[in-house]
């Protein structure tokens, strides 16, 4: 049984809890063991906080690391910031011994060490290369019919010279975990583009987000979806409630729910009743 | 005319942003950028800033805040640019000047004072409870004294005199 610690981060848990609990759900009965990465905290978020300070980021990072190796486990995430964020902070710390010491000396002033041993896997990628389409199908129990636009998002597979996921510029695996429902994946224009509100453009730049949001949406719509599948509680953010005032009402949801909803769980546990866009199944 | 400031770009490389004279300004990083589609900021031109240090320009302006991270100008360099890492050592060096959206302070206050970057609230606990999740994520939001810890890396790291 894959056992991984389960990093929470601050969307899904603080404003989409419907996904956390999804991912548990889904989880479980797919035989993957999450374990809470307790105390740990926001990754911290790589377009923003990296931005103010890269050593304050490395840092908190590293403490999260740090709280997985200790428990012997490997990180999952259920969001492209904390992916992104973790993954790149371990590739930092766990190929440079320069940079593991210097991280260390501030852990030392908790009694903390980081040795540079934590792997970091998205739940996406997970569920895609642990488990396999061929049993993720065999899972289902109730087959959907959505017209799904796919939402990559941007720090699940980019930089791609790290993260050999999938191909950035015509990526497949979110299409085939989709697809693996009995949904079915609407092509679209410009499918790899950012939701808009990544890197602290949704906080201080909000309207600038919002133009690429509303790009993405007509891209989707132009192209047949009837819903949005995300894989990152920030994307999922930037599109439930940026819909309304777009004057779309395509419903969101994470890759977790969707899942959740072929496998047949109560629609009540998937959270789906604090969607700003309303979601009937 | 311009002079090249050399020690701009050596501060950048400093900073984590690797070699900005790397960029032989093709503009591919322009064309696949989805922000500069909505906006004034070119990715090429403020390459192009940094290379001739023009410090003010690129701190003073907004350009340098409407990066997503989408890392699309990254992919297609074909000089292979660690575009983005330049950009956030840009940021981090307009950042210790005092150069800080205020909404960009809250995240950072947030960070600070709870350990993520959204708050919590009542109406998240309700929806928390009657999922059947413990009314406060099992992270640094319900242990003071793991909070305490990571405020303490923090300030080391220097967070304290950005979130001030």
């Amino acid at each position: 049984m894959a056992k991984y610690a389960f990093f929470l981060g601050c969307i899904a848990p603080l404003r989409y809890p419907g996904i956390e609990k999804s991912t548990r759900v889904v989880c479980e009965s797919l035989g993957i063991e999450l374990v809470d990465l307790t105390d740990a905290s926001c990754c911290p978020a790589p377009g923003v906080i990296r931005a103010f300070s890269r050593k304050a980021w490395l840092a908190a990072a590293a403490r999260n690391l740090a709280l997985a190796e200790k428990m012997e486990l490997d990180i999952v995430t259920i969001c492209n910031g904390c992916f992104g964020s973790l993954f790149d902070a371990a590739h930092e710390l766990n190929n440079n011994p320069e940079n593991l010491a210097e991280v260390n000396e501030i852990l030392a002033e908790i009694g903390m060490e980081y040795k540079g041993t934590t792997e970091v896997r998205h739940f996406a990628e997970v569920l895609y290369n642990d488990i396999g389409i061929e049993k993720l199908k065999a899972s289902i129990t109730n087959p959907l019919d959505y017209k799904v636009a796919t939402f990559y998002g941007c720090h699940f597979l980019k930089p791609s010279k790290y993260k050999a996921i999938d191909n950035p510029e015509d990526a497949h695996v979110l299409d085939d975990l989709v697809e693996a429902t009995g949904a079915q994946s609407m092509p679209r224009m410009q499918k790899m583009m950012c939701c808009g509100a990544g890197g602290g453009v949704r906080s201080a730049l909000g309207d600038v987000a919002m133009k690429l949001t509303k790009q993405n949406l007509d891209n989707m719509v132009e192209g047949g979806a009837e819903y949005i599948v995300d894989i990152c509680p920030f994307c999922h953010l930037q599109f439930d409630t940026g819909e309304g005032e777009l004057g779309f009402k395509l419903p969101v949801l994470h890759l977790s729910q969707l899942y959740g909803i072929a496998m047949g769980m109560n629609a009540k546990d998937l959270g789906l009743d604090a969607h700003k866009v309303p979601v009937t199944l | 005319m311009v002079t090249p400031n050399v020690d701009f770009a050596r501060e950048i490389a400093d900073a984590g942003g690797a070699e900005v004279k790397m960029c032989f300004q093709c503009g591919t990083c322009t064309a696949s950028c989805p922000s500069g589609r909505q906006t004034s900021y070119r990715v090429r031109k403020l390459m192009r800033q940094a290379q001739l240090g023009l410090k003010e320009q690129i701190f003073e302006g907004e350009d340098l805040w409407d990066c997503t991270t989408c890392y699309a100008c990254e992919e297609r360099c074909p000089r292979t640019v660690p575009i983005v890492d330049i950009i956030i050592a840009l940021r981090n060096m307009a950042v210790a000047e005092g150069h800080m959206y205020e909404d960009h302070k809250k995240t950072a206050q947030s960070l600070y004072s709870i350990g993520h970057t959204v708050s919590i609230n009542d109406k998240v606990r309700e929806q928390r409870k009657a999922l059947g999740l413990s009314a406060e994520p099992p992270t640094v939001i319900a242990n003071p004294a793991a909070m305490a810890q990571l405020k303490k890396i923090l300030a080391a790291a220097g967070f304290d005199k950005i979130v001030e």
